[in-house]
């Protein structure tokens, strides 16, 4: 079994920080949060000052608050979607690609289907039906956007299952006699990791898009803070041509690092997966240093550690294998 | 032509489960909302379209499948039933919104897959230079709400610095037509959501061009065209056309996401295409129109997915050969 490890690479050192201030903000924004979100009490379109850091919303709310309350339900509902919609991929997707024949042909056609609707439309449709009640239920958003998002990662690991189903290890297993629900989980799962987390971190980041999205269009209850509904106040109140920055570029920024961040992890795991793509990104200082010419320009990437991590070339870009 | 084939009846087939969620969704949700509705209309409407509702809506006594059946009937006829708060036919209100969408979206994307694509090429080829910079610096735009990149470009071009017209396709002192006064109008308010939408999508089309042409650039077939003496051009050339194709490939998955992405900057930017009518559907509850335009947007994208297979089939010998799905 391959366990992850993420090359020390600046880029991921950068994600991982960028992820760790982010869940931190998700554990105890709500508690630092100096005020209440909602409450209307003090002096509405102010600027940022010491009192409020991010100024007051029309309503006279503070800025500030909204965006660190913000942070949980937001990041709560990604993390959620994008843990459903993991699971039912590997489960759609390693069945697919293990079992092979007319299961192979319904599962694949049902993940073609869904990556060929275009998602947030169907997003909107789905919940735009939601009695008002549910929309304000992180549980139910969340499972509405796994449905909606499940698609890609089952196809990508459908392509690595049936690369690994004639290995040896697979064949031994079979050949013993072992169960077939068994070797799909003990034998092929383990080895679908990287790929598993790179899934994972891309269910994510379309998770937090969509359910910013849906918030900002004002298809989740109004009432229940995130940073998709700060935005849709700051838009229904004109914050943007009236100049106030304040309301509506800090909570589009802390959605854009949040990706930012789970990015660059992935790029992590995608060094890991395919080793050229890791000397690929050295500096040429680094280069140097492990005896690499200082440009590469033509044939093979060299493969760093090539002894401690075998290079899967068949891994690859998910692209590449279909 | 058996991929073509099999890619058809892939497109029919999520046609119709398109059409069936179209179908199915009321009839499943909690709550009656066809009488609020009808309650809403009095007045704007004829008896006949109220029928078109209730019918469109479940509330008719035929049967859960005479009444898809005659739902589906309609569709073929271009009958997608009657807006709520613009009393008009769903039909005609997306046949003047569509067109905007189309061009807007469409040269975005073409802009973003070609420019990303070139660029792509050059970071893999030049890979470990300075211009690695870019990545990071591109996924940061990938990760950024397409909204709201237009939002905050809105507001730094169009009303701060005034290099852009904002708000709407056309300036209000031309008449629409086929005149040049028209078409330069359209053009300019046209750039910059046209810049916020390219800036959105490049980022993907030029990482996955870049890691593609660092796999390729390890190829034989690339070191043969070095060690024939080939200009450096042609060496870059010949290795890009191979690396392309997964891009290519990949084309008629990403229009879907580009296509969500893009619906809301239309809202930003007040452009009178299907992403603001959306919206305005939305708040309003209109749900005819909110399903009429989910399935003009889905059977859309599923045209432009055709293209894009039928480009990668001209580009690519083998998977003419190979069922490749």
């Amino acid at each position: 079994m391959r366990t992850l490890r993420l090359p020390r690479s600046p880029k991921v050192l950068l994600g991982l920080g960028i992820l760790t201030f982010f869940i931190i903000m998700t554990v105890i924004g709500p508690w630092l949060a100096p005020y209440n979100p909602s409450a209307t009490n003090f002096l509405p379109n102010t600027g940022p000052s010491a009192h409020h850091w991010l100024g007051t919303t029309s309503l006279g709310q503070d800025i500030f608050s909204q965006l660190l309350v913000g942070a949980r339900a937001t990041m709560v509902v990604a993390l959620l979607a994008g843990l459903v919609a993991t699971a039912l991929s590997m489960i759609i997707g390693v069945a697919a690609g293990y079992l092979g024949g007319y299961t192979d042909d319904g599962l694949s056609l049902l993940s073609n289907v869904f990556l060929a609707i275009p998602g947030l439309p169907l997003l909107i449709v789905i919940d735009s039906y939601l009695p008002v009640n549910s929309r304000s239920n992180a549980f139910v958003i969340g499972l509405v956007i796994s449905l909606t998002g499940w698609a890609w990662g089952a196809r990508v690991l459908r392509a690595q299952t049936m690369s690994l189903r004639n290995r040896d290890f697979v064949e031994a297993a079979r050949i013993i006699g072992e169960k077939r629900w068994r070797i799909m989980l003990s034998e092929i799962a383990p080895n679908l990791l990287p790929v598993l987390a790179s899934s994972l971190l891309f269910t994510v980041l379309y998770a937090i898009g969509a359910y910013v999205t849906l918030a900002y269009i004002g298809l989740t209850s109004t009432s229940v803070w995130n940073w998709g509904t700060i935005l849709y106040w700051a838009q229904s109140n004109n914050a943007p041509l009236s100049n106030e920055w304040y309301w509506f570029v800090p909570p589009g920024i802390c959605i854009a690092l949040v990706g930012t961040g789970l990015a660059l992890v992935n790029f992590g795991i995608d060094e890991f997966i395919n080793p050229r793509l890791r000397a690929a990104g050295l500096t040429s200082k680094q280069r140097r240093t492990l005896g690499l010419p200082r440009r590469i320009r033509l044939g093979l990437t060299p493969v760093l550690r090539s002894a401690r991590t075998p290079a899967v070339k068949t891994t690859n870009a998910p692209a590449a294998s279909q | 032509m058996r991929m073509i084939a099999r890619r058809l009846g892939l497109y029919a087939l999520t046609a119709w489960v398109a059409i069936t969620v179209n179908f199915v969704l009321p009839r499943l949700m909690p709550g009656n909302p066809i009488q609020t509705l009808i309650g809403k209309l009095q007045g704007q409407v004829t008896p006949n379209e109220i029928n078109a509702i209730k019918l469109s809506f479940g509330d008719v006594k035929g049967g859960f499948i005479s009444d898809y059946v005659t739902y589906i009937g309609q569709l073929f006829h271009g009958n997608l039933g009657v807006s709520i708060t613009l009393g008009a036919p769903v039909s005609s209100i997306l046949r003047e919104t569509v067109p905007w969408t189309v061009g807007l979206i469409g040269i975005s994307t073409i802009i973003s897959f070609c420019v990303g694509t070139f660029a792509g090429a050059m970071l893999g080829w030049m890979r470990g230079s300075r211009l690695d910079t870019l990545i990071p610096t591109a996924t940061f735009f990938q990760a950024i709400p397409y909204f709201f990149l237009g939002t905050v470009m809105l507001l730094i071009f169009g009303s701060h610095l005034g290099w852009f017209p904002v708000l709407g396709a056309y300036s209000s002192n031309v008449t629409p037509g086929w005149n040049w006064a028209f078409v330069g109008s359209v053009v300019r308010y046209g750039e910059l959501p046209v810049i916020s939408i390219v800036l959105s999508s490049i980022a993907g089309w030029m990482l996955g061009m870049r890691n593609m042409m660092i796999t390729m650039i390890g190829e034989d077939f690339v070191l043969m065209a070095v060690a024939k003496g080939l200009p450096r051009r042609k060496v870059i050339m010949h290795a890009a056309r191979n690396a392309v194709l997964p891009s290519i490939a990949n084309l008629s998955l990403a229009i879907g996401l580009v296509v969500s992405g893009a619906l809301l900057v239309e809202l930003v930017f007040n452009y009178p295409g299907v992403g603001d009518l959306l919206l305005q559907a939305v708040l309003n509850e209109d749900y005819p129109l909110i399903q009429g335009i989910f399935l003009v947007i889905t059977l859309t994208v599923l045209c432009a997915n055709l293209i894009a297979d039928v480009v990668y089939l001209a580009l690519d010998p083998r998977t003419r050969t190979e069922a490749a799905v």
